[in-house]
């Protein structure tokens, strides 16, 4: 069986409550799922014997600016058993504008995630250390939101003491 | 490095230092415990990494690294310009290998408008992404030696980049900044000059890495100052996101040019480097060689370099030769069009990586029908790479912290974008 098959074989199988959606553009696989589901769907891949998505590669979110479901995460995993990538996602809602971690399943998605919150400020739940990345503990706003202006904000960004 | 109070460090900070098993603070702590700072400014951390260190004695009990002095925002900037207009910023990511990025920025977007380049333009941007990497690793090796006492290695390491750099010179006119590709192939075609300074640069190449690693090899202090340095298992540096040297270090043999092969890799005869140790030693020896392997590749892309064009001829998505903008309207049209409004991928979405010096460098791009991407996510190793030091120095000396950052090779302007 062909490993797009398998894999999506896989995920009905195991999980027949969940409502996935996959895409294929350009050669790529991406499966879509409610944002609840997360954990399973991500502990299911990485443990699978078949499959083996023990590198996460990237986790990033894309804002849509629209009203429901504005932001999607996105997760690109990799398993080295087939040379295979894929990308999972799910929609993020800004009145509850929160995801439960995948950290504890891969590490790398520690600082990818927190990168996630600073730049766009979705926040994740029962994440170990959601600091900023990039941006001062202080700053209020999120510099990759689309309603954030390229030029900044002017007097947003403290200067150090002199 | 300054020692520091609790009113200098921030309390966000203090709690990821201190973490959940212990409950000292800084105005109770024990008498030689004490929080370290370590850069932004200090050379041994390659650029503006800034690390926090909890010290017992000279023991590194815990350590947080703080990203984001050279933040430019890169992405936020690639959503408001051209795909055409992000290359040159794509230079100052890995700014140790500009020709790499550009090469992987303009194979993303290739792959995201459907645009194939010539074999003589995917040749040359092979050769070049071998000569960066080369140039990348001999400035690795070289640093990796300074920050543990060895000076004159870096010299001789950066004589031999030297040469590269007057390769890109004679090649693109530019000597670090290059922007040498341009979607749909490169800007211009090798010249038969270039390709002769390559062909010399790289038959004394061997020689005088073999000299320069002598140097290192029979060097005790060296040798014993990055053995059994920084371990990682193979699992955790999968689980940690390493890759490129770092992850070879460790005995996994994952290469993207081998994993998925882009351009001509698939025809091209070279071995995946891999050392069991996963030591800051074990990860040296990877980089030498893999300078070594890339001349490999470059002797056979110098061989294999077919003839042809090096830009593809689809004129509503590539820019057309300034001789026919200057003499056919047609092409005018079509300039004016890109120029102006961008050249319009499909929507869609993908995600396209390659293997850079420092490890697996990814665009995550999306294009919603118009000029400018939607989102362009840039994937650094170094980013995810700088993940894996507190993990690595836990336990060890505070001297052994600069080996560690020196193994792992960091660049900041693509830890920061």
């Amino acid at each position: 069986m062909e490993l797009k098959e398998l894999i999506t074989q896989k995920l009905k199988d195991n999980f027949s409550k969940i409502n996935f959606t996959f895409t294929e553009y350009r050669n790529e696989l991406t499966i879509s799922f409610n944002k609840e589901n997360v954990v399973e769907v991500c502990k299911f891949l990485n443990d699978d014997e078949d499959l083996q998505f023990k590198l996460c590669e990237d986790v990033t979110a894309i804002d849509w600016a629209r009203k429901n479901n504005r932001f999607t995460v996105v997760y690109h995993i990799f398993s080295l058993k087939n040379n295979f990538r894929l990308s999972l996602k799910a929609d993020v809602d800004v009145s509850d504008c929160a995801i439960d971690t995948v950290s504890s399943i891969w590490k790398t998605a520690n600082w990818e995630e927190r990168e996630v919150y600073d730049m766009y400020g979705i926040s994740f739940n029962n994440h170990p250390d959601l600091r900023r990345m990039y941006m001062p503990e202080e700053f209020e706003y999120h510099p990759l939101r689309k309603d954030f202006p390229l030029m900044g904000i002017p007097g947003s960004l403290p200067l150090p003491k002199k | 490095m300054q020692k520091l109070t609790k009113d200098e460090v921030h309390p966000k900070i203090i709690e990821a230092l201190l973490g959940a098993d212990t409950d000292i603070t800084i105005e109770d702590a024990l008498e030689n415990e004490m929080i370290l700072n370590m850069g932004p400014q200090h050379p041994a951390t390659h650029g503006v990494l800034r690390l926090l260190l909890r010290l017992d004695g000279e023991t590194v009990m815990a350590c947080v690294p703080e990203l984001g002095y050279l933040h430019r925002g890169y992405e936020k900037m690639a959503e408001n310009m051209s795909y055409y207009e992000f290359v040159p910023h794509t230079d100052r990511l890995d700014y140790l290998a500009p020709m790499a990025n550009n090469v992987a920025y303009t194979l993303a977007v290739e792959k995201l408008a459907g645009i194939e380049a010539p074999p003589r333009a995917q040749y040359i941007r092979m050769m070049v992404a071998e000569l960066a990497r080369i140039a990348s690793h001999l400035v690795a090796m070289g640093a990796l030696a300074m920050d543990v006492g060895a000076l004159t290695v870096f010299l001789w390491t950066l004589r031999e980049r030297e040469k590269i750099l007057d390769i890109w010179d004679i090649l693109c006119g530019a000597r670090f900044t290059n922007s040498y590709t341009r979607i749909g192939g490169v800007a211009n075609d090798a010249q038969p000059e270039a390709l002769a300074k390559v062909k010399w640069f790289i038959d004394q190449f061997d020689e005088n890495l073999d000299e320069c690693e002598r140097l290192l090899n029979t060097n005790r202090i060296f040798i014993e100052r990055l053995d059994g340095i920084g371990v990682v298992t193979a699992e955790d540096a999968i689980s940690l996101g390493l890759t490129g040297p770092s992850l070879r270090g460790s005995g996994v043999e994952f290469d993207l040019r081998r994993a998925t092969p882009y351009l001509f890799y698939n025809e091209m005869d070279f071995k995946v480097i891999t050392y069991k140790e996963g030591d800051s030693l074990a990860r040296y020896f990877v980089r030498v060689d893999e300078a070594r392997e890339s001349a490999k590749i470059v002797r056979q892309i110098l061989d294999k370099m077919p003839q042809g064009e090096t830009m593809a001829n689809q004129p509503k998505r590539v820019l057309p030769k300034k001789a026919e903008i200057y003499s056919r309207m047609e092409e005018l049209i079509h300039d004016f069009m890109i120029v102006n409004f961008g050249m319009n991928p499909p929507v869609g979405e993908i995600y396209s990586a390659v293997e850079n010096p420092k490890g697996e460098l990814g665009f995550y791009l999306i294009s919603d029908g118009k000029g400018h991407p939607w989102k362009c996510k840039i994937r650094s190793p170094s980013f995810v790479n700088l993940q894996a030091i507190p993990h690595l120095v836990k336990g060890h000396m505070i001297s052994d912290v600069v080996a560690i950052v020196g193994s792992i090779d960091p660049v900041m302007g693509e830890a920061d974008k």
